[in-house]
């Protein structure tokens, strides 16, 4: 009699474990919130506005569902040319050798602007400090260590700087805001170029990692003396003091909605759209800019899914470049908009 | 001995064998697939992969000093904290407490080893790190200079995974430290406390008795500690540099995993980041091998 | 002088548990008090908001991390246990001491890495994270821990019942599986969920397995959130309202893990009270 019970006990047990797996495949269909999901993975610059028109979108069109997963540009990268996503996200276009090394043909289609700033946790300064680019090239290579530096200081008259050591904070993971930060440091100082280069991770000659935007801010906001650079909205969110930066035309520049578009007015687009415009022309220019890309094949085999994206970023291109302003980002300038609708006749 | 009597004994071996097959390929599974995916890395750059300090995603150059280097040396804080007190714990509840409190004692110790490592990195950057940082802010110049302690006081860093590691730690080599002290023969202790030893003595000698299957559990938990992520790559501050100060960020090789996999944008990069995996696998392959021997003897001494 | 030493030995021992109570008891009252101020019902209900707006909850990362932990028990279990039988029952041979060396080393690899192999053999050829290669990682963790206590168990059965069940003409196998598994397996139940238990808090193996889902997916092809994962997501976030929820979601996990092992206690105890009679 206890025998039986016990067997049962088991049996009963292994079969409640067994059985699930049928309802959950049978109800894939009717309990998941939409029919037609859509895995992408990439970029974490631009994770609050896309996490926004995704949940947008899906309230307009309830059964196409996005789940973005922010795990960094060079993630987007990776998976989608191990095709383990959907689309991939990046802020530092793929490389050449990248493109070649993809499986198929892939689009860059750009969706919005943003800046990138350099935080300061300087005790003592309220008024905001002026970079100019070189200044912070050589903080980042480790060359300009005492905050009050000559090389700081020219650019502050009148600015009372402590004698206290730089404690400089960069990325630890592959980050897009790394390669704008970057991609401006080596177009303002070759040592900067030969030293340290242009890419999502790289190899920095000082200072700190952390872990996203949100790891960066946090430190330097911890930290006094620290330096790093974030993305603008993770600055003004977190009310950490932030530097103007001196552009191509030697005018500082703080970032800003106009200021960054302002950077894209003058760009001359390519036709694959890969393009940088960090220290752009033009007086009102914001010199650390830049577009931020979905990543596509061009050719899909799963044709509903392609689809879906191209209604998708049809309506990001329209309908969401109007709401952007408030999560700090800049809309796209017309032009370019025009000229992507029609790449993604390209996307099948 | 087994002899097998009908052929439903023979499906039984077989049977059970099957499954039984599935571990052993498992583990073999682990280190061809591993070895397979780093090859690029392993051509590449051979033995000195494991000298040299640079990594550098841009150029392509890696090496894996650091995170080799920040893995053990964030382990031997973590030994240096825990394996004294993971002992006092196993010496307290198996030789002093009185035996009500001995079940609630062990019980609690067991809790810390339930708590997830995610629920340790949390609880490190939003408590233990603000205090170390505090403590950090306290060192005064002159203790600046020592090696241990240069460096800005950032909070995240060696210290506080050395911390965090050691409390994960402590539970599993108390609780097989205590399952050694158990199989010293009680005689052993009575003759001595007879010959008017103090507690301490007959403790010691129970102690002595059990050394090699307590170097085992010390070891079991440097195992655990080497290959800890989570919530050391919360706290660490990730940053690969070979330092010796306790203020340093730096970096480990299960972080640096964590962090960079599904990063890593071109194929070498991938395949060094699965070289340092490898390298962990292999040598918790060891320490741990090594521990089950030390403890097993004793246990079953 | 001697006793002096004596009692400081002493009394340094119970300071060491003091010691080590004290992180517990730190972790245990953050987690509650800044957990359970964030629970509320759409917590338990609804998915995550967009990036920055508040509110919003976990219940697509609890479904994920129940499905995970089913996936993992319909595969570990058979294994464990049918591996555990073979130890046990052919304890002698090389083979067995074979599995036995796989098990325990097994059983000391680092999660991460035993993520890598699942990433290798189940993401890249399936084109995609899934709740499988998840569910799968969390498995090899599992199968170890299964494995060696069953044996441990099954030795633990006196030998009396197995030699008059032979006696009576029953085969090994008869044996094994009608006397000897049955009477041990209340410890077997309870080793088996403990160590679900302890699995549905891992998050290293699921980073690049099971990954990630904003939505309730219950479709074991496509990615799953977790429990874990997302309280990692959130914890790093600068959002107040995500870090409120990551101390939730710990606070959630913890509950989960303590009253799976409390129900595993109990339901041992009352299995062991009806097979004595």
């Amino acid at each position: 009699m206890k025998k039986t019970v016990i067997t049962f006990a088991v049996l009963a047990f292994l079969a409640c474990g067994k059985s699930e797996t049928p309802v959950t495949a049978t109800n894939a269909t009717s309990s998941s919130s939409s029919a037609l999901t859509i895995n992408g993975a990439g970029a974490t610059f631009p994770n609050p506005i896309y996490s926004k028109w995704f949940s947008d979108y899906g309230k307009l069109h309830p059964h196409v569902g996005i789940n973005y997963q922010p795990i960094g540009s060079g993630g987007g990268i990776r998976q989608l040319t191990a095709k383990t996503v959907f689309f991939g996200a990046t802020d530092g276009p793929m490389s050449d050798e990248q493109l070649k090394a993809a499986p198929g043909p892939i689009v860059h289609l750009p969706t919005v602007l943003g800046g990138v700033v350099p935080i300061y946790n300087v005790p003592g300064i309220t008024a905001p400090l002026h970079f100019t680019g070189e200044t912070l090239a050589n903080i980042y290579l480790g060359t300009i260590k005492k905050w009050n530096d000559p090389g700081i200081a020219k650019g502050n008259p009148g600015v009372k700087l402590p004698d206290s050591d730089i404690a400089v904070v960069h990325r630890s993971d592959g980050s897009g805001t790394t390669y704008i930060f970057v991609d401006f440091l080596s177009k303002v100082s070759p040592a900067f170029k030969t030293r340290v280069g242009v890419a999502t991770s790289v190899s920095w000659p000082v200072g700190v990692g952390a872990k996203g935007n949100e790891g960066v801010s946090g430190l330097v906001k911890q930290t006094p003396g620290a330096i790093g650079y974030v993305e603008l909205i993770y600055a003004s969110h977190n009310n950490i003091p932030f530097g103007a930066v001196q552009n191509k035309s030697g005018k500082f520049v703080t970032a800003s909605l106009d200021s960054v578009t302002a950077a894209a007015a003058n760009a001359a687009i390519p036709d694959d759209f890969r393009v940088s415009i960090t220290n752009a022309d033009g007086d009102a220019a914001y010199p650390i800019a830049s577009f931020t890309w979905i990543l596509l094949y061009e050719n899909n085999d799963d044709h509903a899914r392609a689809q879906a994206m191209v209604e998708l970023m049809k309506w990001a291109l329209t309908a969401g470049q109007k709401q952007i302003g408030e999560l700090g980002y800049a809309p796209l300038p017309q032009a370019v908009v025009d000229k992507e609708m029609a790449a993604l006749g390209r996307i099948h | 001995m087994p002899i097998i009597k009908t052929s439903e004994d023979r499906a039984l071996r077989l049977g059970t064998g099957a499954f039984a097959v599935f571990v052993v390929l498992l583990v073999a599974g682990i280190g061809v697939v591993l070895t397979q995916q780093s090859v690029l890395s392993i051509r590449k750059f051979g033995l000195a992969f494991w000298t040299r300090s640079t990594w550098n995603p841009v150029s392509g150059e890696f090496g894996a000093l650091p995170f080799i280097w920040g893995t053990l040396y964030s382990s031997l804080i973590a030994l240096l904290i825990a394996a004294p007190i993971a002992l006092g714990i196993a010496i307290f509840i198996n030789e002093i407490s009185p035996l009500k409190l001995r079940q609630p004692l062990s019980y609690l110790t067991e809790l810390l080893a339930a708590i997830p490592s995610i629920v340790y990195g949390l609880w490190g950057i939003f408590v233990l790190v603000p205090i170390v940082r505090k403590l950090e802010l306290l060192a005064p110049e002159w203790l600046k200079k020592v090696p241990l302690f240069t460096g800005p006081p950032l909070g995240v860093g060696m210290l506080s995974a050395g911390v965090i590691l050691a409390v994960m730690v402590v539970p599993l080599t108390s609780s097989v430290a205590r399952e050694i002290l158990r199989g010293v023969p009680m005689t052993q202790r009575e003759a001595a406390l007879a010959l008017g030893a103090t507690r301490w003595e007959a403790i010691r000698i129970a102690l002595g008795y059990g050394r090699t299957g307590i170097i085992g559990a010390v070891m079991l938990g440097l195992g655990r500690a080497l290959g800890e992520t989570m919530a050391v790559t919360m706290v660490i501050g990730n940053n690969p540099q070979v330092s010796t100060s306790l203020f340093a960020p730096q970096y480990t090789m299960a972080a640096v995993i964590a962090n960079e996999f599904t990063e890593a944008a071109d194929e070498l990069y991938l395949h060094a980041l699965i070289e340092i995996g490898l390298v962990l696998f292999l040598i918790t392959i060891v320490v741990n091998a090594l521990s089950r021997i030390l403890t097993r003897r004793v246990v079953r001494a | 002088m001697r006793k002096f030493k004596s009692n400081l030995i002493v009394a340094l021992c119970g300071a060491s548990v003091l010691l080590a109570l004290v992180p517990l008891a730190m972790i245990l009252f953050y987690v509650i008090s800044r957990g359970f101020s964030a629970l509320n019902w759409a917590f338990f209900t609804q998915t995550p908001k967009p990036v920055g707006e508040a509110g919003g909850g976990m219940g697509n990362a609890i479904v994920g991390t129940l499905i995970l932990i089913v996936i993992a028990g319909v595969i570990a279990i058979p294994v464990g246990v049918l591996s555990g039988v073979h130890l046990a029952e052919f304890k002698g041979t090389r083979f067995s001491s074979m599995v036995r060396f796989a098990a325990d080393v097994l059983n000391g690899v680092p999660s991460i890495v035993i993520g890598i192999f699942a990433y290798a053999i189940i993401v890249l050829p399936l084109k995609r994270f899934s709740a499988i290669a998840g569910g799968f990682a969390l498995a090899i963790i599992v199968i170890p821990v299964v494995a060696r206590t069953t044996e441990e168990l099954l030795r633990l059965v006196p030998g009396g019942l197995k030699e008059a069940a032979l006696a009576l003409g029953a085969t090994r196998a008869k044996a094994m599986f009608s006397v000897i598994l049955p009477a041990a397996l209340p410890g077997i139940l309870t080793g088996i969920l403990v160590a679900l238990a302890r699995v549905a808090g891992e998050t290293a193996p699921l980073l690049f397995t099971a990954f990630n889902n904003r939505f309730f997916s219950t479709n074991v092809t496509q990615p799953i959130g977790s429990l874990t994962v997302q309280v990692f997501t959130y914890a790093l976030s600068p959002y107040d309202d995500w870090i409120r929820q990551a101390w939730a979601g710990a606070l959630v996990l913890v509950t989960m893990i303590l009253i799976l092992s409390i129900i595993a206690r109990v339901a041992t105890r009352r299995l062991e009270r009806m097979a004595r009679g």
